[in-house]
């Protein structure tokens, strides 16, 4: 597999506060990521933990504050944000946003919001051919054509959803990061957009960057599992290998978190307390030390950098690789 | 079930009215929770699941009117009684927790003081006792240093330390029934676990019973005893959950239990369920509110109504067709 997209040493700092209370906020300290061509990874993590950061630095939508951005070789990160929109690259990294009733414009039509993009980033020759395309990304997602002049008010959670999905998948990207697509809808509704998902990456070849907390649905569309903790990528391994064997313990704490009706009665450990503050964290402490389990003296002295634990699964933790 | 059922809701039947029609919110609801055991109510959103629990706790919008049914609690009848009286059982003999946490509390005033508002209001505490027993029941909801957590504002706290203070606050003046209205959306996955665990040992330790909404099945799976199905205004099946996970018998649940990530191995495995609840304002609602959407579909589903009708012990359906 070739790599499409190649983050390193990713930061993004926010300035917060005022006086003497100033510090920066380390909302991505430090990822490095790699996705490749056609592939699909699931972004999971708790509130806070920089994941939807993560999404728009990687979508372009917001500058990091340091680090390399390659897409197919290219540094884009090095091109300004005002260039950017005008680059021919726009249209090859598309984005799908978490609530899709928020995210369109209450006054465009259907059919407008297809177009936009379409005109903007791919152009068209002419009416017909505009007019021929969206109808074309309206198929793709399984809309009725009739549904062309409607405005978002008028259509339901998951008709939204595939309006969303159809605006970012009509500019032909190669990338499509999708920050909790289905976080809004009913499970009935959830299973035919994840589906829909599915079958388009298949079609189209797509790579998917897939934000979510729910771990399940990352487990249904993911190939890979990206875990992050308060800007850090902690764990990644492939979806299977991080469900049979979690090698961080934040990692673990989560995966037991996910409702189970088969462990009716049981009372696994719980990860309790709330995270360390990501202002000006201290570079020498693991950051998910005092919340974890395992916390050994060490963990207070210096940082664990990933390393491999298994055949593609890198983990963070000093204890990684060794039984609980 | 020898018992009788702490809460017993029978045949309640509500509607909205509106200015476009009455909305046929609830049509013959029967649910009953049991002491010391928690039910599940799942379902779509607007399939009834909150009218069903503001019902109970009497907190319908004015437009709210009830056609048909009763509801007891504890042997009192909810709808008959006077409404102080009935106002004075809720927050003390039942009460409630809602669905965000944050703009359920009184942001100008600090957590402590809110419960202790509770204590003073519904039961024989006074004021000077109040605060002593207040950061005794954040205690008991595992909020860590109680007393300095007393003065703080909700805006203070994080989401999960929100729905626990809510949690102590209903939980304040000892009720016999807990209504949980989707405690847990919108928390990160490790919270809501430690706050359903605290709600389930509150229930398996005190004789509390509890009632659980929330439109993830899988959560219902592992916390719930029994579970009742809404669709559309109805309760479509009420079943001990292990037998409504496996052997689901309304083509319904059935459906739900298969759309539900957590019970699919594969993305192939995962069934969708076509098409909308039907609009609850139509004057010609079918019998079987979901035969537009069921694939089991029968003539007689179009031409008589629907009752409850048992499958298996303490195991009740609503279909002509059942699995």
């Amino acid at each position: 597999m070739t790599t499409l997209l190649e983050a390193t040493g990713l930061k993004r700092f926010y300035k917060v506060g005022s006086g003497r209370k100033r510090g920066m906020l380390h909302a991505l300290d430090g990822v490095d990521l790699a996705i490749g061509t056609g592939e699909s990874v699931g972004l999971v993590g708790e509130s806070g933990c920089g994941k939807s950061t993560l999404a728009r630095v990687l979508a372009r939508l917001v500058e990091p504050t340091a680090g390399s951005l390659r897409f197919k070789g290219e540094d884009i990160a090095a091109i300004p944000l005002a260039r950017f929109i005008t680059s021919p690259l726009r249209a090859r990294i598309q984005m799908v946003f978490q609530d899709p009733t928020e995210s369109l414009n209450p006054h465009f039509t259907v059919g407008d919001a297809i177009a936009d993009p379409i005109r903007r980033l791919r152009g068209a020759a002419d009416k017909n051919d505009l007019d021929r395309r969206v109808r074309a990304a309206l198929a793709m997602v399984g809309l009725p054509d009739n549904l062309i002049g409607r405005y978002p008010h008028q259509l339901s959670g998951g008709q939204k959803a595939r309006v969303g999905i159809a605006r970012a998948v009509a500019v032909e990207p190669e990338l499509l990061i999708l920050d909790e697509p289905t976080s809004a809808l009913d499970v009935s509704v959830q299973a035919v957009v994840l589906k829909l998902l599915a079958d388009l990456r298949a079609r189209l070849g797509m790579s998917y960057v897939f934000v979510s907390h729910d771990l399940d649905v990352v487990r249904l569309l993911c190939e890979r599992v990206v875990v992050m903790y308060l800007g850090e990528v902690i764990e990644t391994a492939p979806t299977e290998a991080l469900f049979e064997g979690p090698a961080h313990p934040y990692t673990r704490a989560l995966l037991a978190a996910i409702p189970d009706p088969h462990r009716r009665g049981q009372h696994p450990p719980r990860l309790d307390g709330s995270p360390r503050s990501p202002i000006d964290p201290d570079p020498g402490v693991c950051q998910f030390y005092g919340r974890c389990p395992r916390g050994q003296p060490v963990c207070a002295q210096s940082r664990p950098p990933l390393r491999p634990v298994g055949a593609g699964h890198l983990a963070a933790c000093h204890f990684a690789g060794h039984p609980a | 079930m020898s018992a009788p059922p702490l809460l017993d809701v029978d045949g309640l039947t509500l509607d909205f009215r509106t200015r476009a029609g009455r909305v046929k919110a609830l049509d013959d609801i029967s649910f009953s929770v049991q002491r010391g055991e928690i039910l599940g109510i799942v379902g779509e959103s607007g399939s009834g699941k909150s009218v069903s629990a503001y019902a109970v706790m009497d907190l319908l919008d004015g437009n709210a009117e009830i056609r048909g049914g009763t509801m007891h609690f504890g042997g009192a009848d909810l709808i008959e009684r006077d409404r102080a009286a009935v106002r004075s059982m809720r927050g003390r003999e039942i009460s409630m927790i809602f669905q965000s946490p944050r703009t359920a509390l009184n942001p100008i005033r600090s957590v402590g003081r809110q419960i202790a508002d509770v204590l003073v209001r519904h039961g024989p505490v006074p004021r000077r006792q109040a605060k002593e027993k207040a950061i005794a029941a954040l205690r008991k909801v595992r909020i860590p240093d109680p007393e300095r957590r007393y003065d703080a504002y909700p805006f203070e706290l994080s989401g999960g330390m929100c729905q626990r203070v809510m949690i102590a606050m209903a939980l304040a003046c000892e009720p016999m029934l807990l209504i949980a209205d989707e405690p847990t959306t919108g928390l990160d996955v490790t919270t809501q676990a430690v706050i359903l665990d605290l709600i389930r040992d509150l229930v398996d330790n005190s004789r509390m019973a509890a009632i659980l909404i929330t439109h993830d099945l899988g959560l219902a799976g592992e916390y719930c005893d029994r579970v009742a199905v809404m669709h559309a205004g109805h309760v479509v099946e009420t079943a001990p959950m292990a037998a409504l996970l496996g052997r689901p018998a309304h083509p319904y649940s059935a459906k739900l239990v298969a759309a539900t990530p957590s019970s699919a191995a594969s993305i192939d495995e995962l069934a969708s369920i076509p098409g909308n609840l039907p609009n609850l304002l139509r004057d010609d609602l079918p019998y079987c509110r979901f035969c537009d959407r069921c694939d089991r579909r029968v003539a007689r589903c179009d031409t008589e109504p629907t009752p409850m009708t048992a499958v298996g012990e303490d195991h009740l359906v609503r279909c002509w067709s059942p699995l």
